[in-house]
């Protein structure tokens, strides 16, 4: 039976980040937009993860923890920021937002 | 047989959850695979000894942020129809393009190497677990800086979060 070593993580990593890549530039709804780079992040967390296991030092894991926070406070952010638009646009599409003033 | 197979399950589970957040057209069946797949690798994290990690991930992902997405889908309106015209042209098959490279790439050297990539460095034999209490004692030392930086990063998203969703037009004219 096959050792499932890091490469095997690097490579779910990869793949995941290049899922959420093409989900970004596919996809049209802030929302999802939002869920796409969630989802790149997450892949960078695996990569942290997996180093962490590989070089055997606790580093990696502090900073998904960081990772984390941050991710969780863009979030914030950008949904107070999407919630907004649609209040004036009452829509979510990105392709309708072509001014940057208020 | 047991090690494989606790990765290959949540692997599949999350690549599949990510396939769903992208190409599911109703908001709430995106936000409901970005949990499956936040919640598989949670179990990752698990087979890889960061248990600390694990927990976070299941509360303030799965929990907290997917709560968020749900409330925010719920106040838009799950019924809006995206529109599917690309406005730079042909982005959708140029991105599809780049995807399929990025993939076969990745499958030639896993293939082309027999799957046992040369890294640069070995595995250690050093086995860690992350615990509550290992990642404090870094936390708390060596990372004291960013973590005080990080406490006014989330002041400042929680002050801007309200003050984009506070009305002031509308306080005025109420007052």
């Amino acid at each position: 039976m096959l050792e499932v070593t890091t490469d095997w993580y690097l490579t779910l990593a990869a793949m995941l980040f290049a899922i959420g890549f093409m989900g970004m530039m596919i996809r049209k709804n802030a929302l999802i937009m939002f869920m796409c780079i969630e989802l790149m992040l997450n892949a960078v967390n695996l990569t942290f993860i997996a180093a962490s296991k590989h070089f055997g030092q606790i580093d990696g894991q502090v900073f998904v923890f960081f990772v984390l926070v941050v991710a969780a406070a863009e979030v914030v952010v950008g949904l107070a920021i999407i919630v907004s638009i649609f209040k004036k646009q009452s829509s979510a599409s990105v392709d309708v937002l072509n001014v940057s003033r208020g | 047989m047991v090690e494989a197979l606790l990765f290959f399950a949540p692997a599949s589970l999350i690549i599949i959850g990510a396939l769903i957040v992208i190409f599911a057209r109703n908001p709430v069946h995106n936000a409901m695979g970005l949990v499956m797949t936040l919640v598989s690798l949670a179990i990752i994290y698990i087979t890889l000894n960061a248990t600390f990690v694990a927990m976070v991930q299941m509360l303030v992902y799965a929990g907290a942020v997917m709560t968020l997405f749900l409330f925010v889908i719920m106040m838009i309106g799950v019924d809006k129809k995206e529109q599917s015209t690309d406005s730079i042209k042909g982005q959708t098959y140029l991105v599809s393009g780049v995807f399929l490279i990025l993939i076969s790439l990745l499958a030639y050297v896993a293939v082309s190497s027999d799957f046992k990539w040369d890294l640069w460095f070995a595995p250690t034999e050093n086995n860690i677990e992350g615990t509550p209490q290992l990642i404090a004692g870094f936390l708390f030392t060596e990372w004291i800086f960013p973590f005080e930086i990080i406490s006014i990063l989330l002041i400042v998203a929680t002050a801007a979060a309200i003050a984009l969703a506070y009305d002031i037009k509308k306080r005025n004219s109420n007052a």
